[in-house]
């Protein structure tokens, strides 16, 4: 009885664990608050998948507990041999035959949604089309249709496809927005292909889900959905030259002379670092530091030019605070703060 | 002792007649089994990337089949007088066996002196190891079989070495016969790379 | 056989070289003394790679910690994967394999005692190897899967030598693996005692001959894509450098027909394991045995045909991943016939839970729940989402920590009386196992949620805010208890070390061959073949009223194979070796291969004529050393 009242007191921990994790999760980042028809359609494989495994679960269960609380040795019989069973031709062929049928009902749906979900839109001409380039550790995307470039935030309208290629310029990365779509790896060689739509307006997490470094952890970017009317607004302001204030004008001068070789500022400039043409409308700077909070923002930049391994180990940017090895005071990082703050 | 064995002492097939022997084979069988995964992988590779020739020259320019011709000749040849070794030594002939293996190994370093020609040759056309991904699969895949045929020259030799000590017993037999086994297995790769590589280098693409 | 004996007579009556002390154990050929020296090298590993872990969950108790980041931080993930996979869950099944086998098929060794040393002292070369990295600039930093180009970087500075040490330390360990696949493959097929005919044999021996068979066809694999890793590394070559024509995916195609027949090699044991002890435990024959033979044969066979499972998010395309798709589902067939074949073994059983069968018991439904999640992980679409997150982290420990650790563990407490002449003290077994069953649960069950709720494998830190702490926190809680666990074992090893020799032939009134002779088996194991007169041949006997096995053979002289250090050097060759290609001293290198081939030759040249147990040694013989 010993093992079974343990085993029972496991049940309320499990129920707690099962109430703590179950459908939650943020419905930014989970797979399990799908946004969009695809991550929709992906919820619905995994429930219809798990109910059928369930169903499994719960007939060997319950065999499992009826033997080990039915057949234990009882005081007395330690010298009783049981009834020998050799095994049973018609008990074999049910538990054969059962799972075959349950795994092709299952198979149904998984072949239909794998090509559904494998299809390539990039001939679609409603869609907005993507190139995605992984690097250690951004991403950049640039539109072909608009002869537009940016990077770490993906801005797309709501409820439009969404056609991806993705490549990548270094090693394997994999493009992941658990709440709008599964993930496909972004190879250094031959492009694979992924679409999505978002529902609503809203702002999305992205992870890369393929080990590729030092931050891999930190790779993280996000994708913007808005209305139709915003994003052409967008595309415009993207493609519209640059019109800076006249306080960030030192800024921009020592913009150019230190950050120019990597970052590009322009509509569709494409460089060893991320294009920051309206850097300060996106959300995390580098994709981890907060970008948006009035209070914090400007730190949190000058934290990343001054010491870039320190938030981000392993990625290309040099430092450039004079405390880090590198060759700008912090007078000189925050003109540059203010000029990147004021690219919107 | 082995000595005082007389030839017909030694049974049929001598390199079964103890367990140690089958043992020795079923094992050695065993391993040509994993061998075959370890070229078919490597003929996988070479396949993948056969083609990959961004710079440098392609196999159709590259590959001259006379020579390539002349290496199978040999070899073929080399496991034909292999099976006359084994053929004598199941017939209890020592002599004939050490003999026709020692032709074995000879036709074995011809072989690979016309293999490593044919590679300075490449090399000097521009074709090298690190030179493309169909430079690097091709070195890699027909390497590993020229260093097959390397230690088996090695171990052949050694067996001959061996054999004028210990004569043919039940425990040499085995080894005979498994280094005649290997040698078939590395002629036979053989008989692929000359296929895969080389002919349909020149007509495939 | 006869033939064999004649051999054996004709071999010189010399003096047998006999060592005592550690040259004893660097020189052995036993397999049982082999099998203890695989259960100690494994043993270890499974500690070290076990800290680790415990390091990785102390990272990632709290969101945005900053204890180990970054590429120190991969190397633990790195080195903890591959540790447990190739340098403990191997060789800890290979402990079983050495110790039992032979025994079960009432052999008196392995049909090469000299290689199975050798197979041990290579494994243990290349993993004292690559964990030596950690002291010599960095652990390979690449995932255990090591996928290109990430791989194949090569530090500019030239410092850090991580990967090479992943290369070279895998290569050494694989050959010794291999050459191990081989040997028990032909032991299992000429060495059975008379009457053992395939269908009679135990059922983890059957599960033995197949993981053989699969070591021998999957090993060669991962060699070739370690070869092809090393000439890129070492004398760059372009196998994965798309610049100039290379293919990354090609990496991930030969390491994964490698690495998911692998992961049969490693949980087909473990069957075999759960299927002794379930058995032996209820007092039942195993329900269904042919059923179960034939289910382990084809699941090895499928294991072949579904590597692609791995690579559903490379960009196949949707015909390749819908055809492996299936052919992964139907993996769960005969692994689902298993499951029901061990409850039914337990229906009407007259069960016994010793911690032996605790943890057999534990590991069905524990198996079950990994096995699930395997046929969900199974469909492309839905593993678009679940790929490379904690729920692939969660399913395969289910799989490796729920099944193969677990009936480690049951086989350990159900073999080490014969391995040692000791029984484990059941009451800390006790403590250990629920410990350690508990902490487990709680480890990898809230992991499935965390993969749900988007948080990638291999992550060094997470964003609060987005739901993934409590999850993240329950499962280091339960790493710990895990720990704890382990430290219980380890004080029940040390406890029933010290105490005198106290297990019977037969401490637990098992069915098969092992159980007939003393505890631990003398070092001939058997001092008169058994003759075998069905399955479960001890079984048998003692329901026909036999006390013993009726003897194939009269007494007589028992050829024994002599012991050598050839083994230990040829693995100290390759050893040296490796170091010269890391640190690309060729001369090095080259030196050590000298080594090996040099003790190859001398293998060859001088022929083992073995020494002779003489009948009247066999009495006073009875216990054996261990």
């Amino acid at each position: 009885m010993n093992r079974l009242k343990k085993c029972m007191r496991l049940i309320p921990l499990f129920a707690v664990m099962a109430f703590l994790l179950a459908g939650c999760g943020s419905d930014k980042l989970s797979a399990l608050q799908p946004q969009g028809p695809v991550a929709r359609e992906q919820l619905f494989l995994m429930k219809f998948s798990l109910s059928i495994m369930v169903l499994v679960t719960i007939v060997v269960f319950a065999i499992y507990v009826w033997v080990i609380v039915r057949y234990r040795q009882r005081k007395g019989q330690e010298n009783k041999i049981p009834k020998q069973v050799e095994g049973s031709h018609v008990l074999e062929i049910i538990w054969t035959t059962i799972p075959i049928i349950l795994l092709l009902v299952l198979a149904v749906p998984t072949v239909y949604y794998t090509f559904k979900h494998s299809a390539d839109h990039r001939a679609d001409k409603n869609a907005i089309h993507v190139k995605v380039t992984g690097h250690q550790f951004w991403w950049q995307f640039e539109y072909p249709d608009f002869n537009i470039a940016t990077a770490q935030n993906l801005v797309v309208p709501a409820n439009k496809t969404i056609a991806l290629e993705l490549a990548s310029a270094d090693v394997s990365h994999a493009f992941w927005v658990p709440s709008l779509a599964g993930k496909v790896d972004a190879n250094p060689g031959p492009v694979n292909v992924l679409y999505f739509q978002a529902d609503k307006i809203d702002m999305f997490q992205g992870r890369c889900a393929e080990l590729c470094g030092a931050s891999h952890a930190l790779m993280n970017f996000t994708v913007q959905s808005m209305a139709e009317a915003d994003f052409q607004k967008w595309v415009d302001k993207m493609k519209s030259p640059v019109t800076v204030p006249a306080d960030a004008k030192p800024g921009e001068a020592l913009f150019k002379e230190n950050c120019m070789a990597c970052h590009q500022v322009s509509a569709q400039g494409l460089g060893v670092g991320p294009n920051l043409n309206g850097f300060a409308s996106r959300p995390y700077i580098a994709g981890v530091l907060d970008n948006q909070d009035a209070a914090k923002k400007d730190d949190n930049l000058h934290k990343w030019i001054a010491d870039p391994q320190g938030q981000k180990p392993g990625t290309k940017m040099p430092a450039f605070g004079q405390n880090f090895g590198g060759n700008l005071t912090d007078d000189q990082i925050n003109q540059i703060v203010k000029y990147l703050h004021s690219l919107n | 002792m082995a000595q005082t064995h007389g030839v017909a002492a030694l049974p049929a097939e001598p390199e079964k007649a103890t367990l140690e022997g089958k043992n020795k084979l079923l094992a050695f069988w065993t391993f040509l089994g994993a061998e075959c995964v370890l070229f078919g992988c490597l003929f996988a590779t070479f396949m993948a990337l056969r083609n990959q020739v961004p710079d440098g020259p392609t196999a159709q320019e590259l590959f001259d089949l006379k020579t390539v011709g002349w290496s199978t000749f040999l070899l073929l040849t080399s496991s034909l007088t292999s099976v006359f070794a084994i053929m004598n030594m199941h017939k209890g002939k020592h002599g004939a066996t050490q003999l026709w293996l020692a032709v074995t190994v000879l036709l074995g370093l011809g072989f690979l002196i016309l293999e490593i020609d044919e590679f300075t040759h490449y090399v000097h056309e521009g074709h090298k190891f690190t030179s493309s991904a169909f430079g690097t699969s091709f070195y890699t895949l027909v390497g590993c079989h020229g260093a097959h045929v390397t230690f088996g020259i090695i171990w052949i030799t050694t067996l001959i070495l061996q054999g004028f000590k210990k004569g043919l017993t039940v425990v040499t037999a085995p080894k005979y016969y498994v280094a005649a086994l290997y040698w078939h297995f590395v002629d036979l790769v053989w008989v692929f790379i000359f296929t895969v590589v080389y002919l349909m280098g020149k007509v495939g693409h | 056989m006869a033939n064999a004996h004649a051999h054996a007579h004709a071999a010189v009556h010399h003096e047998p070289k006999r060592y005592t002390g550690l040259m004893d154990w660097l020189t052995t050929v036993d397999h049982k003394k082999i099998g203890i020296l695989y259960l100690i090298a494994g043993g270890f590993f499974f500690l070290i790679g076990g800290l680790e872990a415990i390091l990785i969950r102390t990272q990632l108790m709290y969101p945005d910690q900053k204890i180990f980041v970054g590429d120190t931080f991969n190397q633990l993930t790195t080195m903890h994967g591959t540790t447990m996979i190739f340098f403990a869950a191997m060789p800890l099944l290979f402990a079983f394999m050495n110790a039992v086998v032979p025994l079960q098929i009432g052999a008196r060794d392995v049909a090469f005692p000299f290689v199975n040393a050798l197979g041990f002292w290579l494994f243990f070369a290349g993993g004292v190897l690559m964990n030596t990295s950690w002291f010599l600039g960095g652990a390979p930093d690449a995932g255990w899967t090591a996928y290109a180009p990430l791989s194949s970087i090569i530090d500019p500075d030239g410092k850090f030598h991580g990967v090479d040490f992943y290369v070279l330390g895998l290569q050494i360990a694989g050959i010794g693996t291999l050459i191990g696949g081989i040997n028990f493959l032909v032991t299992i097929i000429n060495m059975r005692a008379p009457g053992m005919t395939f269908m009679r044999m135990p059922l983890f021996t059957w599960t033995v001959f197949v993981t053989s068979i699969l070591i021998t066809f999957a090993f060669p694999a991962i060699t070739v894509a370690l070869i092809e890793l090393m000439f890129d590394r070492l004398f760059h070559g372009a196998f994965f450098e798309a610049s100039r024509g290379g293919n990354n995916v090609l990496w991930e195609h030969l390491f994964w027909i490698f690495g998911h027949p692998e992961v049969y090699i490693l949980i087909m044991p473990a069957f075999g394991i759960i299927s002794e002890v379930v058995s032996t435990f209820s007092k039942k024959r195993l329900f269904g045995y042919s059923s179960m033979v034939f289910a382990t044969v084809l699941i090895g066979f499928l294991s072949f045909m579904v590597w692609v499972h791995h690579m559903f998010t490379t960009g196949i395309g949707a015909v390749g991943n819908s055809i492996f798709a299936i052919a992964t589902m139907a993996i769960a067939v005969p692994t689902g016939v298993k499951i029901f074949n061990w409850l039914f073994t337990l229906w009407g059983g007259n069960i016994r839970f010793t911690v032996a069968n605790l943890f057999a018991t534990a590991f069905i439904p524990t198996f079950v729940m990994g096995g699930v999640t395997g046929v969900m992980l199974a469909v492309p679409a839905a593993d678009f989402q679940y790929h490379d997150t904690y729920f692939v982290v969660a399913h395969f420990h289910y799989v490796i920590v729920g099944g193969l650790i677990l009936s480690v563990f049951a086989g350990l407490y159900y073999w080490w009386p014969k391995m040692f002449g000791r029984m484990l003290s059941e009451g800390l077994g006790k403590v250990h196992f629920w410990l350690f069953f508990i902490g487990f649960h709680l480890t990898f069950f809230p992991q499935h949620f965390l993969g749900l709720m988007g948080l990638p494998r291999r992550y060094f830190t997470y964003m609060p805010g987005f739901g993934l702490e409590t999850g993240n926190f329950i499962s280091t809680i339960g790493a710990f208890l895990q720990g704890l666990g382990m430290i219980v074992f380890l004080i029940n090893i040390i406890v029933t070390a010290r105490k005198q020799k106290d297990a019977g032939n037969d401490p637990w009134d098992g069915f098969t061959l092992e159980w007939t002779i003393p505890s631990p088996a003398p070092e001939y194991n058997f001092k008169q073949t058994p003759l075998v007169r069905g399955l479960d041949a001890f079984w048998k006997e003692k329901m026909a009223g036999n006390k013993e096995m009726t003897p194939a053979e009269p007494i007589g002289p028992i050829h024994m194979p002599s012991p050598s250090i050839l083994p230990f050097v040829m693995s100290l060759g390759l050893f040296i070796s490796g170091y010269g290609f890391i640190y690309h001293h060729y001369i090095v290198s080259g030196a050590g291969l000298v080594i090996t081939i040099i003790s190859m030759f001398l293998r060859s040249l001088f022929d083992d004529h073995g020494w002779h147990i003489e009948p009247e040694e066999l009495e006073e013989h009875k216990g054996g050393k261990a």
